[in-house]
């Protein structure tokens, strides 16, 4: 009952930030030169004036911009996002069709990041300052330091061009029209690269704040105290350190979450994988306002949600913490 | 008797990193503790007795602080030789310890129960049922009430005194042979404090144990020890029972150790008949609402200070204690204006300073200066000190060069050399610093300070230089002062008025020799009862003869 009444403040809460990023991402696409109308004109290779002009009239781009502001409000909040003049589709219907690529490559990435992040970390901080650390928190660093563009292309030079294991692009093999568990195993076989370039400089994060709570939280009292009541290594790894030293790693899962989004333009348009950030990027370069709103729109819900089950998972893990 | 004593302690020497103050934190200590006795090791800061404590667990920070030489028997069997496996057995078991910060000491994400529960799964074999039983047992026994509900509590549901007892606990759970204590009472109020030591005294004698107690507090020596060890520098100066080491000190240090702790009784309280009234504060206020936003949750309110008044004489020094949460910082900090005040009013040499604003305040702050508590915190650590000192009064309009020149001056007042100018904070001693602390703040040449347990922080003999210092320099500069403390021992000796506070309220305010001697409040009366040793009037050692 009380997660469910704070479930609902956080929802409540999260009206008036959706309003906000919506109304500021149309303003600043606004002030972008340029319109629908101008990169379908272009792709038809011109037109004259007056066609230009009813275009214009007919889609409501020669209103005010307040007036198309409080026009496309209106309609979102009765869940409308539009049409497409890109794709001849209704926005939600074009967004729907990518939103599960997305979230199925961003929650692999995040979920070998953290979890072999943390893994690789807090072995580093238990070994502090001998070789498997120095390995480790190299490993680290060059993680860190490579662009996940030019990651993405040495592995596909190397996986696909050189050895032929893996496939160069897309989310399928169009023409085996796998089924059942062949179908899972094929899209799964397309993910590893674009998985593995999104994540490795989120591994290296978590690896390196992992690496350093857990050497912060070793120092601690209440850790000594449990090495005063004659416990172990390995138990005061497990039950003394781990957990807290977990924290601030979650902090960060929520936060990045955001950032990983971001990651995935460059990835899904690099792998070719039909996700939001491919479409996002397209959308961009053709004008399309109403599926690049949409996708705003989406992203924004998604980061709040996450940033939702966070916290969730912050209060399970402190219990110092209780939700109000 | 043929039995061996629990512990026994030869010749110890511990090794200190390359590039430390000292090459031996501890130089040749030899200690016994036997059977059912309470040892106090006591030392200042930096004298390696928790270091000792270290040695005996065989929890050093090896490899930097480590053991060159010397044996540790407990029971008669060498610790030194035992396998990393052999001691964890030991430890917790036959060997116990309780720490200082019981806010640190527990794991804040397991619940009491689990931590003593811990101890018994490393220790015995015993069945789930019959842990949580003896769990149950161990918590009647340090009487935590409601010790059914306390099992299932986390450390931060329960207060600082409580968690001092899950501690002890923990630490007695498997009936250890030796216990060590390091600082248990010093993080804890008076009240509290004389609760736990009553604790430990209780359970070591039903228990039989041995403790090894270490503090740097005379008054719970006083309270609690059958013999005294004293350390300087991690060599061992003196040795012997309670009584002797304190009423009958024979090493020079130890003397001068016990010479430095405040004596409880006051001494014949100053007259100020006829002196005008610089500070008066009439029913001051404050409440501490918890925020939260439009849709946030609301949390319940903490009146901190509640209908407080209370003048100040010109040259009078007014205390106010009380035990923690009692609101006493609040006060100082409302009058200060560092926190603004709910209500009520603050006069300051007949100016309004609560409802002042602007630059009336920035004015009146000249007038009235603060000492903080901690002086390293307080002090901008980027800054030279002679900085430090003239950036007041250059905010208030004196020429930066005359400002510094000043400041010298001032440096001279609290008794450290003029080189100290040029230097930066982190190179003073903490008695230093607060030297430092107090030098700024009288360089505005305030009416009135106002200082935050400006001593708390410092070894006994480094406090009774400060307070010396302080109480030369309110006579000489006319200061009037108003001085917040724990401490009651400090208090009887420096202040002329005590206001004694609980829960944001005034209980009771009285000239201190009188408020001492006959206390109305049970409250003053409940806190006089606590201090540690007030039975022990500390020998009067003349100097001379030392």
């Amino acid at each position: 009952m009380a997660y469910l009444i704070y479930a609902l403040r956080r929802a409540l809460q999260a009206v008036p930030v959706i309003l906000m990023i919506m109304v500021g991402a149309f303003l600043l696409l606004k002030l972008a030169p340029g319109d629908t109308v101008d990169a379908l004109v272009g792709d038809m290779g011109g037109a004259d004036a007056q066609f230009i002009a009813r275009l214009r009239a007919e889609y409501g781009l020669d209103q005010p911009v307040w007036v198309q502001l409080w026009r496309y409000l209106a309609k979102m909040a009765q869940f409308d996002f539009g049409w497409s003049y890109v794709y001849e589709q209704p926005v939600a219907t074009v967004l729907l069709d990518r939103l599960g690529t997305t979230l199925m490559l961003m929650c692999a990435s995040l979920f070998f990041a953290f979890t072999i992040g943390i893994l690789l970390g807090a072995i580093a901080a238990r070994r502090a300052y001998s070789a498997t650390d120095n390995v480790i928190s190299t490993l680290g660093l060059i993680f860190y330091a490579t662009p996940s563009f030019f990651l993405s292309l040495m592995m596909i030079v190397i996986f696909s061009v050189k050895l032929g294991w893996l496939p160069v692009g897309g989310i399928r093999t169009i023409a085996a029209f796998h089924t059942g568990w062949d179908h899972v195993l094929d899209v799964a076989r397309h993910l590893v690269m674009p998985t593995a370039a999104l994540s490795l400089i989120y591994l290296a994060f978590y690896l390196r704040l992992m690496r350093a709570s857990v050497l912060e939280v070793a120092e601690l009292d209440y850790v000594r105290t449990a090495r005063a009541k004659g416990a172990g290594e390995t138990r005061l790894m497990v039950h003394h350190i781990m957990r807290n030293a977990l924290l601030p790693v979650v902090t960060l899962l929520g936060l990045q979450f955001s950032t990983l989004l971001g990651g995935s333009v460059v990835v899904e348009t690099i792998f070719s994988l039909p996700g939001l950030g491919q479409l996002a990027y397209q959308s961009v370069i053709q004008r399309d306002m109403n599926t690049l709103m949409g996708i705003i729109f989406l992203s924004s819900v998604v980061v709040i949600v996450v940033n939702f089950l966070t916290d969730l998972l912050y209060a399970r893990l402190d219990s110092r913490i209780e939700l109000a | 008797m043929s039995e061996a004593p629990i512990l026994e302690i030869e010749d110890l020497r511990v090794a200190l990193p390359e590039g430390s103050d000292r090459p031996l934190a501890l130089d040749g200590l030899s200690l016994t503790v036997n059977r059912g006795e309470i040892l106090c090791l006591v030392g200042e800061s930096g004298s390696g007795k928790s270091l000792a404590a270290g040695a005996v667990m065989r929890l050093l920070p090896e490899p930097s602080v480590r053991m060159t030489d010397g044996r540790i028997r407990l029971e008669g069997q060498d610790l030194a030789t035992l396998s990393e496996r052999e001691i964890r057995q030991l430890r917790g078991n036959r060997m116990a310890m309780i720490f200082q910060e019981p806010m640190t000491a527990l794991n804040p994400q397991k619940t009491v129960g689990w931590q003593i529960d811990e101890v018994l799964r490393l220790h015995t074999s015993l069945g789930r049922k019959a842990r949580a039983a003896r769990t149950l047992e161990m918590l009647e026994q340090v009487h935590i009430p409601d010790p059914r509900s306390a099992m299932n509590a986390y450390p931060h549901q329960v207060s600082g005194g409580q968690r001092q007892r899950v501690m002890i606990a923990m630490a007695l759970a498997m009936d250890p042979r030796l216990i060590i204590a390091d600082e248990p009472t010093t993080a804890l109020d008076v009240t509290t404090q004389l609760q736990i030591l009553r604790l430990i005294r209780e359970l070591q004698e039903s228990h039989g144990s041995g403790v090894l107690f270490i503090t740097h507090d005379f008054g719970v020596v006083a309270e609690i020890a059958d013999r005294v060890a004293v350390l300087r520098r991690g060599e061992l100066v003196e040795q012997g029972t309670a009584d002797e080491i304190l009423n009958r000190p024979q090493h020079p240090y130890t003397r001068a150790l016990i010479a430095a702790v405040p004596d409880l009784t006051p001494p014949a309280p100053r007259s100020f008949d006829g002196a005008p009234t610089v500070l008066k504060a009439e029913g001051m206020r404050k409440t501490f609402r918890a925020r939260g936003g439009i849709f946030g949750g609301r949390r319940k309110a903490v009146v901190a200070v509640d209908q407080v008044s209370f003048d100040l004489r010109r040259g009078e020094t007014l205390g106010i204690v009380g035990e923690s949460g009692s609101g006493k910082t609040t006060v100082a900090r409302c009058i200060t204006r560092l926190l603004d005040a709910d209500g009520g009013r603050v006069t300051l040499d007949g100016r309004d300073i609560l409802s002042a604003s602007g630059g009336d305040l920035r004015a009146m702050r000249a007038d009235i200066q603060m000492v903080f508590q901690d002086p390293m915190a307080s002090l901008n650590p980027r800054k030279r000190v002679v900085d430090l000192i003239a950036q007041g009064p250059i905010v208030h309009g004196t020429p930066p060069r005359a400002a510094r020149e000043q400041a010298r001056e001032l440096l001279r007042l609290v008794e450290l050399s003029p080189a100290a100018a040029d230097r930066y904070p982190h190179e003073f001693s903490g008695g230093q610093r607060q030297r430092i602390g107090i030098a700024r703040a009288l360089a505005l040449e305030p009416k009135v300070i106002v200082a935050d347990e400006p001593v708390s922080a410092l070894d006994v003999s480094v406090q009774a230089q400060v307070l010396r210092l302080l109480a030369d320099l309110r006579k000489r500069l006319e200061l009037s002062l108003l001085f917040v403390t724990h401490d009651l021992r400090v208090a009887a000796q420096l202040c002329d008025r005590v206001a004694v506070m609980e829960k944001g309220r005034v209980v009771e305010t009285g000239v201190t020799a009188e408020l001492f001697a006959n206390p109305q409040h049970a409250y003053t009366r409940k806190l006089l009862a606590s201090v540690p040793g007030r039975d022990w009037t500390p020998p009067q050692i003349r100097e001379d003869a030392a």
